[in-house]
């Protein structure tokens, strides 16, 4: 393991939530999904974010994401204020810095695996050549060399996990977002996607904040931090054993 | 970015082939229909032209009453001319080659068991001179027939067929309503004007026999005069407006209640009306070229729905909203043009095949074409639109979330 041991005091400070809060719908039947969140993620850390179903994490993956905006509260990302951000500002925030894998897939069903991992290289501008060489390359990453030519409808939840991977860091991300990046995995399958997303992370020093349940996934990160009903309960640096 | 765009939109109309072609059939009918409809027209109104340019463009026609220029004008109607009328104009106005003084009736036209109504004019020999008639067989009238008004009668070839048949009519009599007549020649053919009236149905009687035992008044319905070649006709028209208002005893400075006009003018007249018609039916046609851009924002709207999840994820991944505007207007435009493509072949060949069987002129014009084509893609950009922007505002997790 290389020294990175991040607090998330000690390194350059990426990610930061301050009292972020948000809330569907309104009045009585008002939830509130975040309460509260004080969140610090700092440049190249690996954190897992648990809790129980319900909790509010996928609600803050997809606020670190850019992807939705807190109903109140503080979120600021390189010490940009993203709260002040218009749409198309969030959108290019995605386009450049971000790379997302979803809970589920959400591939872009009748296109072939090497388009899906081009199409945000297309929103980058890369001429075709390049963004062919690059999606291969990522392709290759995650084990994917000779089913480029596959529909996701041809491919197993494994490999379709994988291509979304590749579609998420394909672009150099400086964040990768994973919500349950191996939910639908069994153990063999799932330790291989984390070996992947652990290489990236020692190796292209990606920060990756990564949702899951299970407990053998989580010890992969070297920070976990525990959702309870909106909240942060509890956070742990490097868990015991890795 | 821009060729990524046009290649997806290309795959996703052929992902959905059987839908794009109903899509696209408002915009092919509508674009075939007004590039039908304009090029027959144009036709019709080129053929119309040629036609009256055939009688001669040195004659003139003279008409009591007064015409307001273009079609829908009013029509005031003065006293009819008489035989001195055509008379007077043929002595005292100078490079004149014919004046034919012309009055008609329909009437029923019977020989043996055959009859046929008909139009029966009165004239004199002149007639055939301005109008460019030929016999075919028999001879025209002779002084003493045209003085006396004597009961002899020059068929069209329609008549001599519906009467005859295929027997020779020379020497044969007729009968004119109750009057029994003598036929002493028969025209040539001449076939449809482009108004669709045939020009050969008609039998040419003296003119006093029509006025005498026909009509029974001494009116002259209309004067057909040819200048000589080389002569003005404008300064004839001057010529005859002036001994025109002497003769009516028309005050100065009062109107003409009469009309001289050339047949550049009646050419322009006449164009004039079969080019507004062709406008019209060009307008009704584009109507139909909006309904097509309905079907188009119709069937985007369905794919935008159908779509949401994708653009979900293309908005995640880092579209902007105007990326993904672009991909649904463009897709909108591809379809709207192919539909224009295709409406601007068939309708090509719907106008040529058309022209053939109206037997107008096939009058190809480029410029049509385009306008219909730019129409056509204009159609989809106004009608994509509005679908492409609800798609490009979606909101990302809304549209991730759906289904
Ligand atoms: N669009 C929404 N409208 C209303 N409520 C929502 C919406 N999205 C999430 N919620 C609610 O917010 C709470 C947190 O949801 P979230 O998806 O963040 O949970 P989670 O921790 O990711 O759960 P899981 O482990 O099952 O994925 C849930 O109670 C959920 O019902
Ligand atoms: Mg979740």
């Amino acid at each position: 393991m290389k020294a990175t041991t991040s607090t998330q005091t000690g390194k350059h400070c990426l990610i930061e939530l301050k009292g972020v809060n948000k809330v569907y719908g309104k009045g009585p039947a008002a939830m509130h999904a975040l309460q509260g969140i004080d969140l610090r993620i700092g440049q190249g850390e690996f954190v897992a974010v648990m809790g129980p179903s319900g909790s509010g994490k996928s609600t803050c993956m997809n606020i670190l994401g850019c992807l939705d905006t807190p109903s109140s509260g503080v979120f600021l990302f390189e010490g940009i204020d993203v709260g002040k951000l218009s749409r198309d500002q969030r959108a290019l925030l995605r386009r450049h810095y971000l790379g997302f894998v979803f809970q589920g897939f959400n591939l872009l069903n009748r296109t072939s695996a090497l388009e899906n991992v081009e199409l945000p290289l297309i929103y980058r501008g890369m001429p075709a050549g390049e963004r062919r060489v690059r999606a291969l390359q990522a392709l290759e990453a995650v084990g994917l060399t000779g089913w480029e030519t596959h529909t996701p409808g041809e491919l197993s939840g494994g490999q379709q996990q994988r291509v979304a991977i590749a579609r998420a860091i394909v672009t150099n991300p400086k964040v990768l977002l994973a919500d349950e990046p191996t939910g639908n995995l069994d153990s063999a399958r799932s330790r291989e996607i984390m070996d992947v997303l652990a290489a990236f992370n020692s190796e292209r020093g990606i920060t990756i904040a990564m949702v899951t349940h299970d407990a053998d996934i989580a010890v992969y990160a070297k920070r976990i931090i525990r959702f309870f009903d909106g909240s942060i309960d509890s956070e742990e640096e490097k868990p015991g054993f890795a | 970015m821009f060729s990524e765009t046009i290649l997806l939109s290309l795959r996703e109309i052929r992902r959905n082939l059987m839908r794009s072609s109903l899509t696209i059939l408002g915009i092919v009918i509508g674009v075939a229909a007004v590039i039908t409809m304009v090029t027959l027209g144009r036709g019709a109104t080129a053929q119309v032209a040629s036609d009256i340019a055939k009688l001669g463009t040195n004659l003139l026609q003279v008409r009591p009453g007064q015409d307001r220029r273009g079609p829908g004008g009013t029509h005031s109607t003065g006293d009819m001319f008489k035989a001195k009328d055509a008379e007077a104009i043929a002595q005292e106005i100078f490079g004149l080659s014919a004046v034919a003084p012309i009055a008609s009736q329909t009437i029923q036209s019977i020989y043996g068991n055959e009859n046929w109504s008909t139009t029966v004019t009165g004239s004199t020999n002149a007639y055939l001179k301005v109008s460019n008639w030929l016999l075919e067989s028999g001879r025209q009238f002779t002084e003493g027939e045209l003085r006396s008004g004597k009961a002899v009668c020059i068929l069209g070839t329609t008549v001599r067929n519906k009467l005859f048949g295929g027997q020779n009519p020379i020497g044969a009599t007729i009968r004119l309503g109750k009057l029994s007549c003598n036929v002493i020649g028969v025209l040539n053919s001449k076939g449809q004007s482009s108004f669709g009236t045939d020009r050969d149905d008609f039998v040419l009687i003296p003119l006093r026999m029509l006025q005498r035992r026909i009509t029974g008044n001494p009116d002259v319905s209309r004067i057909l005069v040819s200048a000589q070649d080389g002569v003005s006709t404008r300064k004839v028209e001057q010529d005859i407006e002036q001994l025109m208002r002497e003769r009516r005893h028309i005050s100065p400075g009062k109107d003409d209640d009469f009309h001289v006009r050339d047949m550049q003018e009646l050419i322009s007249t006449m164009t004039g009306t079969t080019r507004v018609l062709t406008g019209l039916l060009g307008a009704v046609a584009a109507v139909s070229l909006l309904v097509g851009g309905i079907g188009i924002m119709n069937i985007m709207l369905v794919s935008v729905t159908e779509r949401t999840r994708e653009i979900g994820i293309r908005l995640a991944i880092g579209a902007l909203e105007r990326d993904v505007l672009m991909q649904f207007l463009v897709e909108a435009v591809v379809l709207s043009s192919f539909g224009g493509v295709i409406g601007v072949l068939l309708g090509i060949a719907a106008a040529a095949i058309g022209a053939t069987v109206l037997a107008v002129p096939f009058v190809f014009d480029p410029v049509i074409i385009v306008i219909a084509f730019v129409f056509s893609a204009a159609v989809g950009v106004v009608f994509g639109y509005f679908p492409a922007r609800q798609a490009g505002q979606m909101d990302p997790i809304e549209a991730l979330r759906y289904e």
